[in-house]
Order: structure tokens, then C-alpha cells, then sequence
């Protein structure tokens, strides 16, 4: 067996991330069924339209059957024993951070994400979700100094419910898919951020997801919309303990651009992949989507997922205004035995509308990792260009990488191009490298960030480099 | 004088296949051996296997260099106890700029020695200072390492990088193989500007050409595995004139 196989044998990252915060928690009975979607809007003090709008999610839901179609083995999941909403105690309601529970400001202290008034994250506005609730959202004022408005999903629907109202699940419909259904009839929180008309967002917004009780899956639900002419950046990162069961995360994410608007969303996915025989782990369910509605729009969906036991993710672009621009930039590591199916959708509809792909896939150990991607252009999408670049690179003689391209073009004026390479981590590059001194490690390191360099330049400074440092995380241990 | 590598009774194999057959060679400090040979005599793999490629397996023998047994240690070791290798065909590594990983290696080697890393500044005075000596173009420099590069510019790198690590012993591997007589000049150039009296090299080559400009003081021919003569470069001349037909009968 080769060196870099022989390494990938022994492939035993430990995942650093995956610390229990032992916190009280006010949680629902484990199951699903009418009266918990009750218990859940009456936890968050919602209107009753939202009730109404749950609880018709969760009808269509129970019609629905869950997807089969990817290249994803896992055990069936068993819905009436997921817990779907949990949050850590409070005494009350909190006015300032000050308030918050120690032990929380800890846990995000531990994860790297200073929530304290003195330790900010320079330049950078964050809001913490703790399982099932949003914890803080830090620099709250300064944006709103600018007319931004950046608070957690529950807060939106209490202070700007004409908003969301106007916005929820027209992006994403109730009925999209089976997991989307799910996340409609459960959502429990997440991030709603406004830009209004010609505001350009003075800081990068943030959130932060963590799962932490058991048994528990998160259900979380991100609006983002960008008036006309506005530009926002928008991270998220994500994170769970090291349990032995797999836990649920079934996101929705809508984006709205409007007119000449622009939001760029980036995520670095790093829940827990389970251990080497690929027990425990997040099975991750998440449908996110942007409809460039407004002439001249752009979105952006810059991802870096290296965590999770499964992974099932299609971030997508509505191409609906002319002249609008979707974009996919994605690197997706798989070690262990994990499970990536990933790609995006981009729908043509808009005339001169663009789009670009690029998707960066690196299996190691005994991991599958597949690119799914579908171009589709309308009829009507005269002079709508795309260009796919789907690249994988395999470490190891175990692992796998797939890639499933589809094409739809009913304009005959539209250019359609598409490149796929694979290749493996080759043993003449690695000795290479270790002839002029650097140790095997290294080298794979260095190996595997130039093949993603393309996607990492497209990530905000901040987090380029901590999506580098994950990257050769994930990776350690694949050499012996 | 003191001996820098002492190899005795080397046998390797490929895949089960025996290359090298009981070879012996000592190489004193400050030396500069050539190793000559018809193709498939085993000349790309001894080089191969003093910087320890994992696929060369070694079934009898012993490789003592600087009073240690190079064996046992790993390639990434043996770059930083001083022992270079030029790759005849070196491979290209996409989204690596040239520069990011030099200093990566460079580091590295100060690290294992103890000194601290060298900082931006302190690292491009060095590579202006190198970079002249072999002509290396600017650009190159900041190019993924070796993608798209021409044989000759692959060829200038590899000794840019011997100027910058400063080995204690270079291995040549067919260097001059696809150079114009310019840039094979430049390349010798490069390599007699770093002849000391403690670094060595064993040069690798078919053509006696190179040895024109980088003058050997042991000329040896391996033949079959093994070393069948060793000579001073006037061997060279007549391996050049005479082909290798000649040595059959001697040995």
C-alpha cells in the first residue's frame, strides 16, 4: 500500500469541537405532531398566522416522503424521536449581554467566537443560535445606525412582521422538499437580516449555529433580504458535540435580491463528522436558495463543508432578473465515512442572466463525496451563459467521488460549458514536496489548498484562513 | 578525508524486481562524482534512493551518510540533514505559488537546525540574491510551482532551490537532459559557484557535456546495478567517444 493510503488508514482526527455544555435546558417532549408545533409557536410568542402557516407546512409534510434520489446511504430517521425544541434556561428576558448565562458565553468563548463586549470579533457582527434559540446578536447598533436591521429569526417576526410575511417561504415554498416541509412546520431560530435601498452593509454579519443538547435536531431559518442597490456579506459557521447518535439539522435559507442588490453568503460547515467506523455525526438536510428577482442582481454562495455524517445541500440561485449573476464556489472534504451529495442549481429564466461553478471535492479514508449540479435555461433566458468546473481530488484507494451534472437548455442562444477532472493525491507530488524538507502532513496540506485555492479567495479574509486551518484539521491524521 | 556517504553492497527493487545489484560507492566531502551508464542501468533509481522514495525497496545493503544510517530515516529527514535531490522530471503542484512553498521548505530546514523562520524581507533578499545566479526569471517566482513551466525553466528551479537550501550533498538527476547549451551553462554555473570544500554532489548524466562544465573528480559507470569502472573525467571523454560497448569486455 502506498504511504499517503497507508496514512489515510489511520486517519483519527479528533474532533475539537466536540464538548458538551451542560446547561439547563427548557425542551420539548421528544416527537412530532400538531400539538408540539403548537408548544413551539407558543414558546416564541408568535402570531397566529404563523401558527396557521406551520401547521399547514406540517400537513403537506406528513403527505410527503423523504428523498432517495442522492448517493447517500444512512438509517432511516426516526421523526418521533428527535427532540425539536430546546432552549437554555432563562430567567428572564435579557437586555444585555451581561445577562446572559456565563456558561454560554463559554461555550462560544471555547469555539473561538467572542461574544464579550471587549473581545469582539473586529469588524464583524455575530449572532449566536444555541440549539432551538438565538443567544445574542452583538454590534446590533451600530448597523441599525446604518438602517440594517441583523437579529435572530423570533425578534423579526415580533418587530418587523410585515417583513417576513411578505418574504417567508416565497423562495423556498412550504412544499419544496421533504426536509423543507419539515423545517417549515418546526423552525425554531436563525438570522433575518434587511439591507435597505443603496445601503452597502458597513460590517460582515454573522451567525454562529450550535447544537448542543441531545437527541436534539436544529431546525433553523435564515431570511435575508437586499433592497434595491444594497450589498451584504453573510457568514455562517457551524458546529455540534461528539455524540454517538446522529442528530438532525434541517435548514431552510431563503435570499432576496433585489434591483442591482448584491449578498454574498458564505458558510463554513464544520459539524460533527462522526468517528471512524461512522457512528454519530449530524445528518445535515439544508435547503438554501436565492432568488435574484431584481434586473442586475447577484448572489454568491461561497461553502467550505467539512463536517457532518451526511450531508445532502444544493445551495441554488433563481435567476429571475436580467442581466443577474449566480455564483458557486464550494469545497467539500470527506474523511471517515462520511457522506457528501452537494452541488447547486442555477435556474436561467432572466435574459443575459450568468452563472459559475466551481466545486472542489477532496475524499479521503472511506468517505463518498458527489457533485450534483443542475443548469437549467428557460426559453426565455436569451444570452444566459453558465460555467461549470467540477474537480475532485481522492486520497487514499478506499474513497470516492462522483459527479452528476445535469444540463436543461431550451434557448438556443445560450452557452453552456462544463469541465470535470478527478485526480488523486499523487504519491510523486507528495514525495516531492517531502524531498525539500516538508513533512508528509505538510505536504498534503499544501497539495490540497492549492486545489482549492480558487474557492478560498472567494471567502471574506476572516474566514479564509480559518477555513484553511479547518481544512488541514479535518485532513490531520490522514498521514501516519 | 572525511566521508559523506559510504554505500555498501546496495541492493533495491522495484516492484519485486531487482534494479541495483550490490553496489558500492563512497563519496568524500567536498567531491564531485559522476555516474554515468547506459539507460535502465539503475542511475535515476540510486538517486531516487538516497532521498528515499517509499516505492524502492531495499533487500540488502547499507547507505551511511554523515555517520547516520540514511535508511532509517524519512525523505522529509533527509532534506533537512542536508541532502538534495534535482529531479529530472520535477512535478508540477497547482495553486502552490513557487515562492509560498520555498519558504515553506526553507523554514523548515531552520526549523530542524534550530534557527529561527526567516521573515518576508529577510527571505526575498535571499531569493534576489539566489534567483541571479541561475537566471531564474521573476515571474516564475510567483507561478504555481512548476505548472506550465518549460523543461528548462523546471530545470533552473530545481537548482534555484539547491542555491536556496544549501545542501550538504546534491544529487543531479539527468539535470542537463532537454537544456540548450545556455541554460546548461547557467545550471553549471550555478553549481560551481556552491562548490565547497565540505558539499558534495553526485551528477547524474548520459552526456559527457555537463562534466565539461561541471568537472568531476571520479567518473564511475554503472552498469547492470552494479559499478562496473570508475575513472577521472577522462573516462568521461571516452564513454563520449567510444560508447559503452568497450567496458563489457573489461569487466
Amino acid at each position: 500500500m502506498s504511504d499517503a493510503a497507508q496514512a489515510v488508514e489511520e486517519l483519527s482526527k479528533e474532533y475539537r469541537w466536540g464538548f458538551v455544555t451542560d446547561i439547563e435546558a427548557d425542551s420539548a417532549p421528544p416527537g412530532l405532531n400538531e400539538d408540539i408545533i403548537r408548544f413551539i409557536s407558543a414558546k416564541k410568542e408568535e402570531p397566529e398566522w404563523l401558527l396557521q402557516w406551520r401547521l399547514k407546512a406540517y400537513r403537506a409534510w406528513c403527505k410527503m416522503a423523504e428523498p432517495e434520489w442522492a448517493k447517500l446511504g444512512y438509517d432511516a430517521i426516526d421523526f418521533q424521536k428527535i427532540i425539536y425544541y430546546s432552549a437554555p434556561k432563562q430567567k428572564k428576558k435579557l437586555s444585555s449581554l451581561d445577562e446572559v448565562d456565563p456558561t454560554l458565553l463559554e461555550a462560544y468563548e471555547k469555539l473561538g467566537i467572542p461574544l464579550d463586549e471587549q473581545k469582539r470579533l473586529a469588524g464583524v457582527a455575530v449572532d449566536a443560535v444555541f440549539d432551538s434559540v438565538s443567544v445574542t446578536t452583538t454590534y446590533k447598533e451600530t448597523l441599525a445606525e446604518a438602517g440594517v436591521i441583523f437579529c435572530s429569526f423570533s425578534e423579526a417576526v415580533k418587530d418587523h412582521p410585515e417583513l417576513v410575511k411578505k418574504y417567508l417561504g416565497t423562495v423556498v415554498p412550504q412544499r419544496d422538499n421533504f426536509f423543507a416541509a419539515l423545517n417549515c412546520a418546526v423552525f425554531t431560530d436563525g438570522s433575518f437580516v434587511y439591507i435597505p435601498e443603496g445601503v452597502r452593509c458597513p460590517m460582515e454579519l454573522s451567525t454562529y449555529f450550535r447544537i448542543n443538547a441531545a437527541n436534539t435536531g436544529q431546525f433553523e431559518r435564515t431570511l435575508i433580504i437586499a433592497e434595491k442597490g444594497s450589498h451584504v456579506s453573510y457568514l455562517e459557521g457551524c458546529t455540534a458535540p461528539q455524540r454517538d447518535e446522529n442528530q438532525l439539522h434541517a435548514a431552510v435559507v431563503e435570499l432576496v435580491a433585489l434591483d442591482d442588490a448584491e449578498i454574498k453568503y458564505s458558510t463554513v460547515q464544520n459539524w460533527y463528522p462522526g468517528d471512524d467506523e461512522g457512528r454519530g455525526g449530524i445528518y445535515n438536510f439544508v435547503t438554501k436558495r436565492g432568488a435574484c428577482l431584481g434586473d442586475r442582481s447577484k448572489i454568491s454562495w461561497t461553502q467550505v463543508e467539512t463536517g457532518s455524517a451526511v450531508t445532502w445541500k444544493y445551495p441554488s440561485c433563481l435567476l429571475l432578473g436580467d442581466d443577474s449573476v449566480g455564483e458557486f464556489y464550494s469545497v467539500a472534504v470527506t474523511a471517515k465515512r462520511q457522506q457528501a451529495d452537494t452541488g447547486t442549481k442555477m435556474i436561467h429564466r432572466g435574459r443575459n442572466s450568468r452563472s459559475t461553478i466551481i466545486s472542489k471535492g477532496i475524499s479521503a479514508a472511506r468517505s463518498h463525496n458527489s457533485y450534483r449540479g443542475l443548469v437549467d435555461i428557460g426559453p426565455k433566458a436569451e444570452g444566459a451563459r453558465n460555467f461549470s468546473q467540477c474537480d475532485s481530488m481522492l486520497i487514499g484507494n478506499q474513497c470516492g467521488a462522483h459527479t452528476f451534472p445535469y444540463i436543461e437548455s431550451r434557448c438556443p442562444s445560450a452557452v453552456v460549458e462544463h469541465e470535470a477532472t478527478t485526480s488523486r493525491i499523487a504519491e510523486d507530488q507528495l514525495f516531492y514536496l517531502r524531498q525539500r524538507g516538508l513533512s508528509e502532513e505538510d505536504a498534503i496540506n499544501i497539495i490540497v489548498s492549492g486545489f482549492c485555492k480558487e474557492v478560498f479567495k472567494e471567502l471574506p479574509m476572516e474566514f479564509a484562513v480559518e477555513a484553511t486551518k479547518l481544512l488541514s484539521l479535518s485532513l490531520e491524521g490522514a498521514v501516519g | 578525508m572525511t566521508t559523506l556517504l559510504d554505500i555498501k553492497g546496495l541492493h533495491v527493487a522495484i516492484e519485486g524486481q531487482a534494479i541495483l545489484k550490490g553496489l558500492d560507492l563512497t563519496i568524500g566531502a567536498g567531491e564531485v562524482h559522476a555516474i554515468m551508464g547506459p539507460n535502465g542501468s539503475g542511475k535515476s533509481t540510486l538517486a531516487h534512493v538516497l532521498a528515499g522514495r517509499p516505492e524502492y525497496e531495499i533487500t540488502a545493503g547499507s547507505i551511511e551518510y554523515r555517520g547516520q544510517d540514511l535508511v532509517e530515516l524519512e525523505p522529509e529527514e533527509r532534506s533537512r540533514e542536508g541532502l538534495f535531490l534535482a529531479f529530472q522530471y520535477p512535478v508540477a503542484i497547482p495553486g502552490v505559488a513557487n515562492l509560498y512553498f520555498l519558504r515553506e521548505a526553507l523554514n523548515a530546514h531552520r526549523e530542524h537546525r534550530g534557527e529561527p523562520a526567516l521573515d518576508a524581507p529577510a527571505f526575498m533578499k535571499r531569493v534576489r540574491q539566489e534567483m541571479t545566479k541561475v537566471g531564474m526569471r521573476q515571474d516564475l517566482l510567483k507561478r504555481d510551482l512548476n505548472e506550465g513551466f518549460s523543461g528548462g525553466e523546471k530545470k533552473r528551479n530545481e537548482i534555484f532551490q539547491m542555491l536556496m537550501l544549501e545542501p550538504v550533498l546534491a544529487v543531479l538527476d539527468e539535470t542537463d537532459s532537454g537544456l540548450d547549451i545556455d541554460a546548461l551553462q547557467t545550471v553549471a554555473k550555478g553549481v560551481n559557484a556552491m562548490r565547497t570544500e565540505q558539499r558534495s554532489f553526485v551528477v547524474v548524466t548520459h552526456y559527457q557535456r555537463l562534466l565539461d562544465h561541471i568537472v568531476p573528480d571520479h567518473v564511475h559507470v554503472l552498469a547492470d546495478g552494479r559499478i562496473i569502472h570508475s575513472g577521472d573525467q577522462s573516462l568521461a571523454h571516452k564513454l563520449e567517444a567510444e560508447g559503452y560497448g568497450w567496458l563489457e569486455e573489461v569487466a
